[in-house]
């Protein structure tokens, strides 16, 4: 069992340059997605999906003292790229039912391309609405955590092509650990609004993709608490229990009373 | 100039001092200076949402809708209606003593399963991806012990079709003991299959969904017993009184469903309620709870073969709108993006994404 390697993504160092994306979409061979303009943001990409696997996202907000950007009644920036959260109790790995997706050596959670079956599952599975089937293709797709790469022995294509080491890779725990350092050091220089996103709180129990991020985590879409839906599995097995005697009863009673016509 | 027969603008205005003062400062501050600082181009869709706590990401909804197509709800009422029929079936052979009842349910329940076969394969696009849903079982799956179950009530359900035909022309006691096993597997994988569907949805992170994973699966077993009760009631046994009595608690289980649904508030249910969604599961409750249910208390004191067909045809509408009527209530509930990020919600009409209405502004501008 080779070691758990995650992406500590650090929003306080990211230039919005989307040279993470880029990469990815080369490396990965991932498909075109249009030329569209969102019209509320920079962001023209919105999201992650099925051809998107790094997302930079903009976070545009009032203009704060000490955030960047231009004069002052201009907006601050904030930049996160964002990814597949690869969390440890997974709602798409639980949900698929061929087995295409898996956990690898790498502790990341991949979706084998050649089992996968389209029934798109997961989609409804993902508490953090990131994989996606493509409907031109029938399959769903999702950031392998350059699964490839990996076992090569190389960072994530993502993290190699980061100018300003936002993006950081390596075992996990480590990086746990360097998010820590690095949150105290700001909050020491006074940005008190710094903050990690790695919901272990909840039955997501942790993310392998954690991230720094200023101010409330609902600015950047991530939720504050994560579940996996597996944990609804046993009222909802209780009920069609309860379905099933009611539907046995009902009918016996029916026949028992009604007779034969 | 008195009477303009044209408007000048979009929004007319009324020259005033205020007006006539603005322009002033305008043109004493270009002789001024050379430049004038104005409040600036106001672009279609401004002022632009901002990212905060407050107004989540722009309003872009964080989870993914699902995306079965058309054939799902589809499946999800042929399956149920399939089912349920195996059992009434097994039911009127063992106890109602109704072989010819039994018969039909029989073939309602092997055409079932076999419609339901071919829609989750063209939901998939090809035949062979559905033989990869039997590569593992998976019990934390719900999809996987789905399609198991369909597996296992397929196969069963065909024996037992089968099994009954051999009987018909030779009635000897192993051929008997082979048709009713396999009519007892038959009905025994029936009861999951005609109400799993329920757990299937409910066990998602949609919101709308999840909230209901308690009624979710009881409410789409009747809605697939009253249709089982309606097409073995169209194909002839429309004066079946044990059917009626059955559909009749199947219709009051659905109207209790409805009553339960439109009393609460929670915030998670609106799509229910609200919008094109709403209105859709509101007619299938309705056609699949009060009106049904009204028609066949009347059927307990009439003999009109009308009634008896009109109940059933409006439980099988109901059925099959109920079905879609949740589906885009689910897409409906994905794209509420306050949810998920956990945003109270002040406005009391239906929340648009912020996106879709500045995408919505600038496509009309475009067009106009």
């Amino acid at each position: 069992m080779s070691t758990t390697t995650g992406f500590f993504t650090d929003s306080t160092l990211c230039i919005g340059c989307k040279a993470c994306e880029v990469a990815c979409k080369e490396w990965n061979d991932v498909g075109a997605d249009g030329l569209n303009w969102t019209g509320f943001s920079y962001d023209n990409t919105g999201a992650v999906g099925h051809s998107t696997w790094r997302h930079v996202k903009f976070v545009e907000n009032q203009t704060q003292p000490g955030l960047g950007g231009n004069a002052a009644d201009h907006m601050s920036w904030e930049f996160s790229s964002d990814i597949c959260k690869h969390c440890e109790l997974a709602g798409c790995l639980e949900a698929c039912p061929t087995g295409a997706i898996v956990r690898t050596e790498f502790g990341s959670v991949y979706v084998q391309p050649d089992v996968c079956n389209g029934c798109s599952y997961c989609v409804v599975g993902c508490p953090f609405g990131v994989v996606q089937k493509n409907e031109n293709d029938g399959r769903a797709f999702k950031c392998t955590f350059c699964y490839d790469r990996q076992r090569a022995g190389m960072e994530p294509a993502c993290a190699k092509a980061c100018p300003t080491k936002s993006i950081m890779f390596g075992p996990l725990d480590e990086l746990r650990l360097q998010a820590q350092t690095r949150l105290d050091d700001l909050h020491a220089r006074g940005m008190t609004d710094a903050n990690i996103y790695d919901p272990q709180h909840t039955n997501v129990k942790g993310t392998h993709a954690i991230f720094l991020l200023r101010g409330s985590e609902k600015a950047y879409n991530l939720p504050p608490n994560p579940e996996v839906p597996t944990k609804y599995l046993k009222k909802g097995w209780t009920a069609s229990a309860i379905g099933s005697a009611m539907l046995v009863a009902g009918a016996a009673l029916a026949f028992l009373v009604g007779g034969r016509s | 100039m008195s009477n303009g027969k044209f408007k000048s603008a979009e929004r007319e205005r009324v020259p005033d001092p205020v007006s006539e003062s603005r322009l002033a400062q305008l043109r004493d501050e270009a002789e001024r200076r050379g430049i004038v600082t104005g409040t600036g181009v106001k672009p279609a869709g401004a002022p632009f949402p901002r990212a905060s706590e407050e107004t989540g990401y722009y309003g872009v909804h964080l989870l993914k809708q699902p995306q079965w197509t058309w054939e799902i709800p589809l499946y999800f009422f042929v399956g149920g209606a399939s089912g349920a029929s195996a059992v009434i079936g097994a039911m009127a052979d063992w106890i109602g003593d109704d072989y010819e009842l039994a018969k039909h349910a029989r073939w309602v329940a092997t055409a079932g399963s076999g419609v339901s076969s071919a829609l989750l394969v063209s939901d998939l696009g090809r035949p062979a991806r559905f033989l990869n849903m039997l590569r593992i079982i998976k019990p934390q799956s719900a999809m996987s012990v789905g399609a198991w179950t369909l597996a296992a009530f397929g196969s069963f359900t065909a024996a037992s079709t089968f099994a009954k035909l051999v009987q018909e022309r030779w009635d000897f006691l192993p051929v008997k003991i082979v048709a009713n096993l396999a009519q007892f597997a038959s009905a025994v994988s029936g009861l999951p299959f005609h109400n799993y569907t329920g757990v299937l949805i409910g066990a998602t992170v949609i919101p709308a969904w999840n909230k209901n994973i308690e009624t979710l699966p009881i409410h789409f077993g009747m809605s697939g017993v009253q249709s089982a009760c309606s097409i073995l009631e169209l194909l002839g046994h429309d004066n079946n009184t044990a059917l009626n009595i059955l559909g009749l608690l199947a219709s009051a289980w659905e109207t209790y469903e409805g009553v339960h649904l439109e009393t609460r508030a929670e915030r998670e249910l609106r799509p229910l309620k609200r919008g094109a969604s709403g209105w859709v599961t509101r007619a299938g409750g309705v056609l699949s709870g009060p009106l049904p249910l009204a028609l066949r208390l009347a059927c307990l004191f009439s003999d009109s073969k009308k009634l008896r067909q009109a109940a059933a045809i409006s439980g099988i509408a109901g059925s099959v709108l109920t079905r879609y009527g949740w589906m885009a209530a689910g897409r409906a509930s994905a794209r509420d993006w306050k949810l998920p990020l956990e945003i109270p919600d002040t406005e009391t009409r239906e929340t648009k994404p912020l996106m879709e209405t500045v995408v919505e502004k600038i496509s009309a501008e475009k067009v106009g």
